[in-house]
Parts: structure tokens; C-alpha cells; sequence
């Protein structure tokens, strides 16, 4: 255990629950269990998210109009979870639970009548709210779930690259290793060099999920958070699109997946978050749902149940 | 292309006969006697039966409408509009001498309108229920909520009449002859209508283009630009603006015809000679081919604004070019398959029935 840490929380004025000693892998802390390769490189967590809720200020429904009272509606209660540098963790949801309201929350965007409260850590740091407008792009990176995210009417390469950070000279330099980077990942992704004069419309469903994918490459970020990024996807596109994250996540890097598909999560992620009633109740390695009495809360266990198959084993997760 | 503009050729040649038979239609309906109307009451008392009827035969009152507009019809095939009798000069002449002025207020008014009700819809929308949003509906609702010729005689009462800004009405100063009016006082005499005309239009493009912003903000594209770290404003020059432009456009291209409709109540206000006081003119007087030659020349005016929108509107979405494209692939032919590249024909077009409602709104 070196110094650094210490100095760390000092500095961020706050102590997190997890700046305490390392822990061994297996064992449980602030509620969660480890996988095989969640690291700890400084003896904390990538992203540490505590308490965070989200309300709506909203009238209240079924009252007579004049006589209505505004009054908050929660809709994510308490959430806890941490994502390690090197894993993925899914988090497992109904639809229209608020997962992506979750998402939203993490990155510090609010709609006008949203209120959140809640503490998050990047890489041991406690951020505020100007700390987090920061990492957006920059740390954080954000993998949305369909192409009409993109501006229709502005060409593939062009957002890809995003907007030049700086002044003068800098701003300049920052614009060619936007286009390098750009080219690079294009590259990379196996997207022909015709691709970026494309408008959104006329890319295939495989193009544009590795184009969604290249927007939240581009800045170099260490997390990626992505949303449901399979639905409409075939099997085949599905699986290719789960490898680039477990790619990503096997560089060093940390995805915080998000999906209401639990096969899906069990096939690619280290670890398991699930997500009911607005708050994480469970949040344990995919081995656990080897077998349900390694799981402690019951939503967990009527997932399991949910499976198409009962004796689901680690050695599924090949599909990576 | 050569197909297209044919099939809009032949809409506006429909529109002419369509509008031209309903002024036709509409004064031969109308009760005003034009010899009665014309000659005056006093005139027309005194007047011997002989010289009434000849008055009348003048008038083409006693000839039946399929006559009248059939004669009408084919002098217009020659390319001419017939006799004003109220000016007693061709109608082309009388319309021509009018345009200038009226197409000055119109295309002032037009552009005015449709620049500040633009930025003031971005402002609004980008501020949306904050105060500037409060204040700039509300000056919204008060400007729709008020006719353009009372606002007219306001500005009228306090610029011209109160404080002496402006003069009181007429293209030119009075008593100077036409050759002599300098620059400076036709713009001095055009800027009060002017003004009010553009006030007047500003409402409904204002409301629009807030209503788009504040739709795109709430939208995944920004949505996705926040996610991005992407600022308001920021957000708004890279993806807005293209996105907010394109229906504001294509409103205020289609709202040719309410400006138009202003300026006839604006033009009688201001006593401004324009093609607006002499439809009027025309109208009480029973002068039938003048009133037939400005309905046309406007009808004309309104339907270039919407022919250009809908090109407009090729040029800058890719997604109607494609559209158009994808429609001429269809139809077959060597043309189309140049156009369209192989592998487009793998996916039906994304919103291509969006694209299409959106160019024929």
C-alpha cells in the first residue's frame, strides 16, 4: 500500500468507502463482488458511483388541474456500482426501468426538471459537477443505441471527429488528429475511406453502430458507457458489435454496459448489475449466475429463472 | 429534372385558368354595377338612357361570363391581360408601373420578417421558459392577435403624425414628378410600411422556429451532442441551425401569399401605390380584367415561393435528393441507374416517407 492513495482523498476532500485497503479478489466490498480481471490499479475503482437519485419535479398526476401540487417523482433511488478499468459490467434491466435515465445521471445530464444527488469518483477523484462536464468526451465516452442520434444532414466523418478543443494554433493542430484519429479508427473498424462523405442515412445497420462507435472512440476515453447498443441488430452484427466493447475493455479500458437483455450481459460482461424498482439491488460476477443460491436478491434469481437454460455456465462466455 | 419543372409548368398554367375563373366567377356575382360605380351617383342620375347603354356595352356589363372569359382567356394566350377601365391603360402596363413598388415592400418585408423572426425563435427556443422565452411569445401572441392595418395606423399616429419621423403616405414626396424622385425619399416614404409589414409577419416564423429548436434540443441529435460534451450553442452552429433553417425556409417561402394579403390592407393605410390598393381599386370599381391580372400575377408570386422551397429543399437535404434519385432508379432507365450506386438498392430508404411528407408540406 503505497502513500498515493491517501493523498488522493485528502485532496478530494471527501473520503470514499473505497479508498480503504485493497481488497482481495472474491470478496465482497461496498456491495459487490469481484470477477477475474477487475483491476484496482491504485486501489480504487475507474468510476465509483454512491447514493446517486434522480427525481422529477413533476405535477402531481390525477389531481384537478388548478389544484395540483408540484411534487418530485423518483425514478432512480440510491445507486450504487463501481465499473474496474479492464471489465465490462452490464446493467441488467426491464425496459423503460430508467437505465438510461441511469446513463444520463452518471454524465451529469439532467433534463430541466431532473434533480440528482448522489457522489461519483473517477479514478479516485470525487467530481463535482464541473469535474464531470469535463470528463464527458474526454474520460467518459458515450455509445448511443441507434443511428437517429446522428445529425442527418451533416456527413459520417464530420461527427465522428467532433468539435476541436482549443485556440489558434492548438485548435488547428487538434483538427488534423481529429481527421488522423478519425482515418485511424476507420481503419480499424474495417469502415472504407468513402464512408465519411456519407450521410447517416446511407450507412448499413453494421456501419453505423461502428460509426456510433468510432464517435466515442475518437476523444480516447477510458469508459465507455453504452446503451442497449444491440437492438435491431442481427445475431451475427450483435455479436460483432459485443466483441469491439470486450475489445476495448481487454486494452485497459472500462465499458459500462447497458441492456435489458440478460443472456446478452452473461455472454460478454465480467459483472452483473442489476438494475429494479430504480436502484442496483444486485451487483456480482456473471459467475454467479452459475446458480442461483450464489445470488442474494430475489429479482436476481427470478432472472435466472428467466433463462432459456437452467444449468447456464461460465463456459458460455466463449461467445466473446 | 426536365420532368419535374414540366409537371410545375403545367400546375401553374392550372392555377392561372383556376384563379382567373373565380375572379370571373366572383364579380359577376358582385353587386356593384361598374357603370353605376364608375360614372358616380350624381352622373349616373342625370344621365340619358342612350349614353347608359353605350356606358354599359363599354363595360362588357351586358355580355354573359363564358363570353367575357373566354375572350379574356385568349387575349392571354397573346400575352395580353386586356383593358383596365378604371385606368383606361392596359392592365399589363398598370401592373407593371405598380410592381416596383410593391415587389420593394414585399421582398423587404419577406426578408425582415423571416431574419428577425428567425433569430428571435433560435433565442427563444434556446432559452426556452426561461425570460427571453416568456418575453419574445408574448410579443408573438400580441403581434398575431393584432390586424396589420390597425397596427398600421398606429405607427402612422406616433411616427408620422406625432413625432414627424416619417412621412404620412405615398411613394414620393408630393408635387415632385415621378422622373425626379431621388433614392433616398422613396426609401424615406417605403420604410414605415415596410416596417409594419415585417412586424406584422414576424409571429408566425418566430413561433415556428421555436417550436423546431426547442423540438431539437429535446431530440436524440442533441441529446447525443450533450452526451458529446457538446455545448448549448455550440450544439445548436453544428447541428441546429441546418436542421431549424430548412422549415423555417420553407414556411416563410409558403407565407408569400399572407404578406401579400398584408400588404393590401397596408398599401390602402399608407395610400402607397402598389398592386395591393390597385387590386382595391379594381375590386369596388368592378374592373374585372385588372383585378383577374393581379389575382394571376400573385397567385403566380405565391406559387414560385413554394416551387422554390421544394427545390431549396433538394439542394440542401440529402436525404430528398436521394429520395429523388431513388424515385428515378425506380422509373428505370440508364439515367437512374448512373445516379444510384449499387449497393443502395440493399435497404429501403430510411424516413422516406418523412422526406416526402416534409416536400409536399
Amino acid at each position: 500500500m503505497s502513500e498515493e492513495p491517501r493523498e488522493k482523498a485528502i485532496r478530494s476532500s471527501a473520503t470514499a468507502p473505497h479508498e480503504a485497503p485493497p481488497h482481495r479478489s472474491g470478496e465482497a466490498h461496498h456491495h459487490h463482488t469481484h470477477a477475474a480481471n477487475s483491476r484496482h490499479p491504485g486501489h480504487h475503482h475507474l468510476l465509483q458511483v454512491e447514493g446517486l437519485s434522480a427525481a422529477f419535479e413533476m405535477y402531481a398526476p390525477g389531481a384537478p388541474f388548478f389544484e395540483a401540487e408540484r411534487r418530485l417523482v423518483p425514478v432512480i433511488r440510491d445507486v450504487s456500482l463501481g465499473v474496474h478499468e479492464g471489465e465490462v459490467l452490464a446493467v441488467v434491466g426491464a425496459s423503460g426501468a430508467g437505465k438510461s435515465l441511469l446513463a444520463e445521471a452518471i454524465m451529469g445530464i439532467a433534463a430541466p426538471n431532473e434533480r440528482i444527488v448522489g457522489r461519483i469518483w473517477f479514478d479516485g477523484e470525487l467530481e463535482d459537477e464541473a469535474g464531470i462536464e469535463r470528463l464527458r468526451s474526454r474520460e467518459i465516452a458515450f455509445v448511443p443505441q441507434s443511428i437517429a442520434c446522428l445529425d442527418p444532414l451533416m456527413r459520417v466523418g464530420e461527427q465522428v471527429r467532433g468539435i476541436p478543443r482549443g485556440k489558434g494554433a492548438a485548435r488547428k493542430a487538434d483538427v488534423a488528429r481529429r481527421i488522423e484519429r478519425q482515418r485511424e479508427l476507420f481503419r480499424r473498424y474495417r469502415l472504407d475511406e468513402s464512408v465519411e462523405r456519407l450521410y447517416p442515412h446511407e450507412l448499413s445497420g453494421g456501419m453505423a453502430r461502428r460509426v456510433l462507435l468510432c464517435c466515442a472512440l475518437v476523444d480516447e476515453p477510458r469508459l465507455i458507457i453504452a446503451d442497449e447498443p444491440t437492438p435491431g441488430l442481427d445475431l451475427q452484427l450483435a455479436e460483432a458489435a459485443l466483441a469491439d466493447l470486450r475489445a476495448f475493455a481487454d486494452e485497459g479500458g472500462a465499458v459500462m454496459l447497458i441492456t435489458h437483455d440478460i443472456e446478452l450481459a452473461l455472454a460478454v460482461a465480467d459483472r452483473v448489475a442489476v438494475f429494479h424498482d430504480g436502484t442496483v439491488v444486485e451487483e456480482t460476477s456473471v459467475a454467479s449466475f452459475a446458480s442461483p443460491e450464489l445470488l442474494r436478491h430475489p429479482f436476481s434469481r427470478e432472472l435466472w429463472h428467466a433463462l432459456p437454460e437452467h444449468d447456464f455456465a461460465v463456459a458460455s462466455r466463449s461467445v466473446r | 429534372m426536365v420532368r419535374f419543372i414540366l409537371k410545375n409548368l403545367l400546375k401553374a398554367c392550372l392555377l392561372v385558368v383556376v384563379v382567373s375563373f373565380v375572379v370571373f366567377c366572383l364579380v359577376d356575382l358582385s353587386p356593384v354595377d361598374p357603370v353605376q360605380a364608375n360614372v358616380g351617383q350624381a352622373a349616373y342620375l342625370t344621365m340619358s338612357e342612350a349614353k347608359r347603354a353605350q356606358l354599359e356595352a363599354y363595360w362588357g356589363a351586358g355580355e354573359p361570363l363564358p363570353v367575357r372569359y373566354g375572350r379574356w382567356l385568349a387575349g392571354l394566350l397573346q400575352g395580353d391581360l386586356g383593358m383596365s377601365l378604371r385606368y383606361n391603360e392596359p392592365v399589363t402596363q398598370v401592373i407593371a408601373e405598380r410592381a416596383a413598388p410593391s415587389l420593394a415592400l414585399l421582398s423587404i418585408a419577406w426578408a425582415g420578417s423571416g431574419i428577425l423572426g428567425f433569430v428571435l425563435g433560435v433565442g427563444a427556443g434556446m432559452a426556452e421558459r426561461r425570460w427571453p422565452d416568456r418575453i419574445i411569445r408574448g410579443w408573438c401572441f400580441v403581434m398575431t392577435s393584432i390586424p396589420s392595418f390597425w397596427l398600421a395606423l398606429i405607427l402612422l399616429m406616433v411616427f408620422a403624425v406625432a413625432l414627424g419621423w416619417f412621412p404620412i403616405g405615398f411613394a414620393a414626396s408630393i408635387g415632385v414628378a415621378s422622373a425626379d424622385v431621388t433614392w433616398a425619399d422613396a426609401i424615406h416614404h417605403l420604410a414605415l410600411p415596410a416596417i409594419c409589414l415585417t412586424l406584422a409577419g414576424v409571429a408566425p416564423v418566430c413561433l415556428h422556429t421555436r417550436e423546431k429548436v426547442v423540438e431539437f434540443e429535446a431530440g436524440d441529435v442533441a441529446g447525443f451532442a450533450k452526451l458529446r460534451g457538446e455545448g448549448p450553442w455550440q450544439r445548436f452552429w453544428r447541428h441546429g441551425l441546418r436542421n431549424v433553417a430548412l422549415p423555417a425556409l420553407t414556411l416563410q417561402c409558403a407565407s408569400i401569399g399572407e404578406i401579400f394579403g398584408g400588404a393590401v390592407l397596408v398599401e390602402e393605410v399608407f395610400s402607397y401605390p402598389g398592386l395591393g390598393q390597385a387590386a382595391v381599386t379594381a375590386g369596388l370599381g368592378s374592373d374585372v380584367c385588372l383585378l383577374a391580372g393581379i389575382a394571376v400575377v400573385t397567385a403566380l408570386l405565391v406559387f414560385g415561393g413554394n416551387f422554390a422551397a421544394d427545390l431549396l429543399y433538394g439542394v440542401i437535404d440529402p436525404r430528398m435528393r436521394e429520395a429523388r434519385a431513388a424515385k428515378r432508379a425506380a422509373r428505370g432507365g440508364v439515367l437512374g441507374w448512373l445516379v444510384n450506386r449499387p449497393e443502395d438498392y440493399d435497404e429501403p430508404l430510411p424516413d422516406a416517407g418523412e422526406v416526402e411528407r416534409g416536400g409536399s408540406a
